[in-house]
């Protein structure tokens, strides 16, 4: 428990750290806003239509096949810390999952759902 | 009740998740409410770290915070009416309130009764995640879990391709 | 003078008690101070080493790099950033404050938190969290919140592009590198980053320098430097997520990108390299912090030099090799060496005493033997399919611009 109180403390200095400076920042420099100065910035004309993107699907395929293999290696990890102890069976039994999720992968890729259009 | 750092340190990590939590229902901005989604989610790592529960702590903010966040933050930053939602009050809210109010009557009885009151953390033992991964690995184990796991991980991706390829 | 870092803390804690301080202040007491004593040092360090790259980008580049301000340009950094500090920090219309103000901090945040975890010493280390590894890479995904909060609150449609495909590039490399780290946690059997650095009697990129490999490619690409930089690419969608951040709000950005490629080569050193193992690092633990800085400096080193020659990547390329090449390769890799140690642990039962010995080189030598050839293996049928790959490319765009008409009329 007391491991975790340098992360805590560590935690809110690095919040801090950041801070003063643009604070400092804020309070030393110039502050000039004028209506062109504060506009958004659409290389160098004016801005046209609201703020949203056209939603690719791309971006959130690639973020959910990222979370399928997120959980299958958190999974892995518990099964590689006790890979010295363990008979060939259990090796045998995360190479299953891993294979299973490869297949996962092949599936997507075979489906297009890889690729960035 | 004695105030230890411990107290301290569960009140924080509780009224991160609570006020989290509160956050999400009751912002009108979608964004923000994803945002205070993260911290609820944050208060909950802490309190599974004070719990003695490092590895599900870590869990929790590899795979919470970090993808599905991310996911959920995707989805709302990509559509079209974002800000300022009108007025969407739903009308069946007493009963809502109700049904809130006697779920927590009924789970904090249980919780009582069972507890009296008291937060029994039981010795853990130093190598539990080597024993996690024995278990997995192991007839008398949790191998079939394990297993399960994989294959509904793998139909999980296959849906979602299936559902965001239409 | 063996052991300064134990000798220092004993009197500090020591000084604490004699004033009548309970154990859980001097826990505060020397948390703060280690705090800030990273925080500090890592800000110093932050300064010395961009003033290092940019002279080395510059020789390499075949021009001097900064040199007016303080002999050799020395000062150079210190110029810039008192610049930055006196620039007005432009808010843009219609722009979120609170996720504005906060995402640069998280940022930087989540690069700080890192170094909690790396041990500089067999006896010097923030906290040996016995998670430790799985810590590093939950923190590291905490910055790709921060790049989203920080492409929203703009309120400007590039850096939202920007901050998507930032997004969609880190977490698709988060999948790789979680893979390779699998390796260091099999082969030491723990996940505490000061338990695989003891375990290293054979450092493990030698004995699976591939998985080094992938992890530190993996690694490099998270942090979005070159060849993998075309987040922030001058000719890429503007600035990408920071385009509205100037002044210091920007300068936090630009902080963070570098301590991160510093820290990202602490990591790759300490967890395949050996960290602060060396020559007598156990018997005086002083020595350890000296391997360990060279080690990280030599793998910062690699990496600027790979910002410095290697041209940048198309974002649909780096896509493809994170997904249909290094992906497919760490899971390859993974199920060949972990079958086939264990395979030949059972095999070589009789032959070799100890096949799981961890942090003696002799013993270990046996296992390093299997594992490299189980790599060897794997790298070259990788070089292979990647040739065979390159190749059929190639025929393909062969035959797309053929040259045959002009053959025909020349022929006739």
């Amino acid at each position: 428990m007391s491991e975790w109180t340098f992360i805590a403390l560590l935690f809110v200095i690095s919040l801090v750290t950041p801070l003063l400076p643009i604070i400092l920042g804020r309070i030393l420099g110039p502050h000039k806003p004028n209506a062109i100065k504060n506009d958004t910035y659409e290389c160098g004309i004016e801005t046209v239509g609201d703020t949203w993107v056209q939603f690719k699907v791309q971006y959130y395929i690639f973020a959910l096949v990222f979370l399928v293999f997120d959980i299958e290696v958190v999974f892995m990890y518990p099964w590689a810390v006790a890979y010295n102890r363990l008979p060939l069976f259990g090796v045998v039994a995360g190479v299953i999952f891993i294979v299973t999720l490869a297949e996962a992968l092949i599936y997507a890729w075979r489906k297009g759902a890889l690729e960035w259009l | 009740m004695t105030i230890t750092p411990v107290t301290i340190a569960f009140a924080i990590m509780a009224i991160f998740a609570l006020g989290g939590g509160l956050g999400v229902v009751a912002n009108r901005n979608l964004v923000h409410a994803a945002l205070f989604l993260v911290l609820s989610l944050f208060g909950i790592a802490g309190l599974f770290v004070l719990l003695e529960a490092p590895f599900l702590a870590a869990v929790q903010v590899l795979v919470y915070v970090g993808a599905i966040s991310v996911l959920i933050t995707i989805t709302i930053m990509v559509t079209r009416r974002i800000m300022g939602i009108t007025e969407t009050i739903n009308r069946q809210w007493p009963v809502a309130a109700i049904a809130a109010a006697l779920t927590l009557v009924t789970l904090g009885f249980v919780i009582l009764s069972q507890f009296s009151g008291q937060m029994p953390v039981a010795d853990v033992p130093p190598d539990t995640i080597a024993r996690m991964g024995a278990a997995f690995a192991s007839h008398q184990g949790y191998m079939l879990p394990f297993e399960v796991a994989s294959v509904l991980l793998l139909a999980a991706l296959i849906g979602a391709i299936v559902v965001a390829r239409d | 003078m063996a052991d300064v870092f134990t000798t220092i803390y004993d009197w500090l804690t020591g000084l604490l008690a004699g004033w009548g301080a309970s154990q859980l202040v001097i826990d505060l007491v020397m948390g703060l101070l280690g705090s800030i004593i990273t925080v500090v040092y890592l800000l110093t360090l932050a300064l010395v080493i961009i003033w290092v790259e940019r002279k080395f980008i510059g020789r390499v580049q075949d021009r001097i790099g900064p040199n007016r301000v303080g002999p050799w340009g020395i000062f150079q950094n210190i110029a810039d950033v008192v610049k930055l500090l006196f620039k007005e920090i432009i808010i843009p219309k219609g722009a979120d404050l609170i996720p504005f103000m906060l995402a640069p901090a998280i940022t930087v945040a989540s690069v700080f938190l890192i170094w909690a975890a790396i041990p500089y010493a067999r006896t010097l280390i923030g906290t040996d969290v016995n998670i430790g590894v799985l810590y590093l890479v939950a923190v590291s995904s905490l910055g790709v919140m921060a790049i989203l909060m920080a492409g929203w609150s703009s309120n400007n449609k590039y850096a939202l592009l920007g901050a998507f495909r930032a997004v969609a590039m880190l977490v698709s490399y988060e999948v790789p590198m979680i893979l390779a780290l699998l390796v260091p946690v099999i082969l030491s059997g723990t996940l505490r980053v000061n338990g695989i650095v003891e375990g290293q009697g054979v450092w493990y990129v030698f004995s699976m320098p591939l998985a080094a490999l992938i992890f530190y490619i993996a690694q490099v690409a998270e942090v979005g430097r070159s060849p993998f930089d075309v987040l922030e690419a001058e000719s890429e969608i503007v600035a990408g997520f920071h385009t509205e951040y100037s002044g210091m709000a920007f300068a936090m950005f630009y902080l963070a990108e570098f301590l991160h490629a510093f820290t990202i080569s602490a990591m790759t050193a300490t967890l395949f390299f050996g960290g602060w193992r060396g020559p007598f690092a156990q018997q005086y633990p002083t020595l350890g912090i000296v391997y360990f800085f060279i080690k990280t400096f030599l793998l910062y080193m690699l990496n600027v030099w790979g910002r410095a020659t290697l041209p940048r990547l198309r974002i649909d390329q780096i896509m493809s090799f994170c997904w249909k090449f290094l992906t497919p390769l760490a899971l390859v890799l993974l199920v060949l060496s972990t079958l086939v140690d264990k395979v030949a642990s059972i095999l070589l039962e009789d032959v070799v005493p100890n096949y799981y010995a961890a942090g003696s080189l002799v013993e270990m030598l046996p296992r390093s033997a299997v594992l490299l050839s189980v790599n060897l293996l794997v790298g070259l049928l990788a070089v292979v399919w990647i040739a065979r790959q390159g190749r059929k490319e190639r025929q393909r765009l062969a035959a797309l611009t053929s040259p045959a008409p002009i053959e025909r009329q020349a022929a006739r």
